[in-house]
């Protein structure tokens, strides 16, 4: 399943990459994206674990930018 | 003040009471108001921090998060420890100095890409908000796009936006196309026509039946495009993630070494290790990639941004990169460079008859007919003769057609035809590629129609501007006929074509020309010159995956098109190419100056502060001015 998230408070281009980095990293997950830009999250993961995957990457956003907010 | 969010306001707030405050401390510091040693030094810095956790708290708390988390090498941290390096050094001043300063800069550069990036949302606002339903009784409801349902007919009132495609069925008048093409001329539409989502209806009521839901139709499609296309990055920002991704931590050791080597070396360490502690919190604060890893992919997103404003669809940053570097572009003819249908393109009289009696006794006898050429005839004979005088209508497949009009026998065909027919036609007939077809009246010739695809109006100067813009070769690829394609050739002024070719042939000629750029660049895949594919996008999936970047045109409405291509052009018009090429350019052209500029300050900056030339007031501007500066340059791209 793929699906977008939108993004609040993602302050530092450098940051969504390291997100990026770190969500492409969690099990499940076929392909993430961070989009400094358009303030957007991309997570491609499988069906089964998709709500933990989701909540994995929450965690891995606030861990890099504890200011920045998923809308979900 | 309108234009900042609350929490920019917040910001800016805290920035401007820092600043009086650290404006206050420096004089009262240079005028020598503290005494240099004891207690008064405590007192300034007490002061001192003030304005520092004013305007920093907020860098402060995240770098302790980010210790928590692991996080380091990240800008709060490094920030942090080089400003509580500073105070440990006894520079108040200048430990204040960065953390304002570059506060300044997140503030200001913050504030940028928030305006760039709504400046792009507003350009692809041709989302639709609502739609106005009209139920069986005739009673309208406003809903949710996302409501709509195949088969519902919609209300959609002058000056609003078409919520989904559909077809109209009921009411006739303009609608404006410029948000989805950039073409400025608005579309007439009426009863039974097709009508795209995005498009804003003109002065009168239309009512449409739904034909797609709003997930599938073509604004979701677009919106759903352009937001991905940063996600394909180019190589450009991919190379600046990996140079980010290496950058800051080679630094940091840098100044760890920076701060500890050369006092153990010289002996001397308890008496200069201050000095070289301080030049190490300068190496930090010049440490982060901020100038690139923002300006960059703001350049690129600008340029996609530029290409969908001219009605062209990039579909990533990698194509965008692609498209400044096309050497070759191979074009379909039929569809891209031609109408793709036939036009009467001449008509020739013989002796004792003018053109208009030879079209008007030709279309007489193609009423009938639903052959293309038939319909060009038809088409261009203005005045024809009345349908109740014409009668035996006799066709030969593949060959021609006699009728009779009043008391006149016509025959219209090819050659063969004629001959069995038993008219003789002169010598001197047309020469022009195309397809002849004769007209006889009464068993004797009257003259030539000569029927061909006519090339598209404005697509030879676009080849020109295509030249221009620096496309080296321009190849044209046609199932058609030699004479044709070398007579389309001439007229479009294109030196290169291949005719005759299968969808096959297509792939194979592309590839050969893939070849020869890989022999010219020394067998290097990675320098050759690019091959760009233009086509009408439906039947050409197979060439346009082979080709570097295919280029779909006249694809609005073609979800076929809009899959398979990488760049598509709304409407058909050739001209957008050259426009497409000339932002990518300058997207790249845009990017380097970043690239270059920063990357030269930062070095500078980093040799002259190993040097102790450079002081932290110098690293600052390395730091936030450098990416100031990039970020401007980059929104150059949102004001074309």
């Amino acid at each position: 399943m793929k699906k977008k998230f939108k993004l609040i408070d993602l302050d530092c281009a450098n940051c969504a990459a390291k997100m990026e980095e770190a969500i492409k990293k969690l099990d499940g997950v076929n392909d993430a994206s961070v989009s400094f830009m358009t303030q957007k999250m991309m997570i491609d993961a499988d069906d089964a674990v998709f709500d933990q995957v989701v909540q994995e990457a929450v965690k891995c956003i606030a861990k890099v930018e504890p200011d920045c907010q998923v809308v979900l | 003040m309108d234009r900042f969010t609350k929490k920019q306001k917040k910001e800016l707030k805290r920035i401007g009471i820092a600043f009086v405050l650290f404006v206050a401390m420096m004089i009262a510091e240079h005028t020598g108001v503290f005494p240099e040693e004891g207690a008064g030094r405590w007192l300034m810095l007490a002061l001192y921090l003030v304005p520092y956790f004013i305007v920093g708290q907020d860098v402060v708390r995240k770098c302790f998060i980010g210790i928590k988390n692991r996080q380091l090498f990240d800008e709060s941290f490094l920030m942090t420890v080089a400003t509580v390096g500073a105070f440990g050094c006894g520079e108040f001043g200048e430990a204040v100095a960065v953390m304002l300063f570059y506060q300044i800069g997140e503030f200001f550069q913050g504030y940028a890409v928030g305006k760039s990036r709504g400046a792009i949302t507003d350009l692809m606002s041709i989302a639709p908000d609502f739609a106005n339903r009209e139920s069986e009784d005739g009673s309208v409801e406003t809903i949710d796009p996302d409501d709509i349902e195949v088969g519902d007919i919609l209300v959609i009132k002058p000056g609003e936006k078409i919520p989904t495609d559909g077809t109209v069925t009921e009411g006739s008048g303009l609608v404006n196309t410029s948000a989805l093409t950039g073409e400025s001329v608005p579309r007439p539409v009426s009863e039974g026509s097709q009508v795209i989502s995005g498009c804003i209806n003109g002065e009168s009521l239309l009512k449409i039946r739904a034909e797609k839901e709003y997930d599938d139709c073509t604004v979701s499609q677009i919106l759903e495009l352009v937001e991905e296309a940063s996600s394909k990055k180019s190589v450009t920002e991919n190379f600046i993630t990996r140079f980010a991704h290496y950058y800051t931590p080679a630094v940091v050791i840098a100044a760890v070494i920076l701060a500890f080597v050369p006092p153990l070396l010289s002996g001397h360490f308890a008496a200069e290790f201050g000095d070289w502690v301080l030049r190490a919190c300068t190496f930090l604060v010049i440490s982060c990639p901020c100038a690139l890893v923002i300006s960059v992919p703001l350049a690129f997103f600008g340029g996609i941004g530029a290409a969908s404003r001219n009605g062209v669809l990039v579909k990533g940053s990698n194509y965008l990169e692609l498209m400044a570097n096309i050497d070759t572009l191979v074009s379909d003819k039929t569809g891209t460079l031609t109408e793709g249908k036939f036009k009467v393109a001449m008509v020739e009289a013989a002796e004792g008859y003018d053109t208009n009696e030879v079209l008007r006794y030709a279309a007489a006898a193609e009423t009938g007919s639903t052959h293309p050429i038939a319909a060009a005839i038809c088409e261009a004979c203005e005045d024809p003769i009345a349908q109740s005088k014409i009668k035996d209508l006799l066709v030969t497949p593949g060959k021609g057609v006699t009728a009779s009009a009043g008391r006149e026998r016509i025959t219209v065909g090819n050659r063969s035809f004629f001959e069995t027919e038993g008219i003789e036609i002169p010598e001197a007939a047309a020469d022009i590629a195309g397809t002849d077809c004769f007209v006889g009246k009464n068993g004797k010739y009257i003259g030539t129609i000569v029927v061909a695809d006519a090339p598209k109006a404005g697509a030879k100067e676009a080849i020109s501007e295509i030249k221009k813009a620096g496309v080296k070769n321009v190849v044209m690829l046609t199932g058609d006929s030699e004479d044709v394609a070398s007579s389309v050739a001439a007229s479009l002024g294109i030196t290169d074509w291949r005719s005759g070719l299968l969808p096959q042939d297509k792939v194979k000629a592309v590839e050969e020309i893939l070849e020869r750029l890989r022999a010219q660049a020394g067998n290097g895949d990675r320098k050759r010159g690019r091959v760009a594919f233009a086509g009408d996008g439906i039947n050409d999936a197979p060439v346009l995956s082979v080709s570097d970047v295919g280029i779909a045109m006249g694809s609005l409405g073609s979800d076929a098109a809009i899959e398979a291509a990488d760049v598509v052009i709304m409407d058909d018009d050739l001209k957008r190419i050259p426009k497409v090429i000339a932002v990518a350019r300058k997207t790249l052209g845009i990017s380097k100056q970043n690239i270059v500029f920063a990357l030269f300050v930062k070095f500078l900056c980093l040799a002259l502060g190993a040097a102790g030339i450079a002081n932290m007031w110098v690293a600052v501007f390395a730091d936030v001015g450098v990416a100031v500066i990039c970020i401007l340059n980059s929104m150059r791209m949102l004001s074309r």
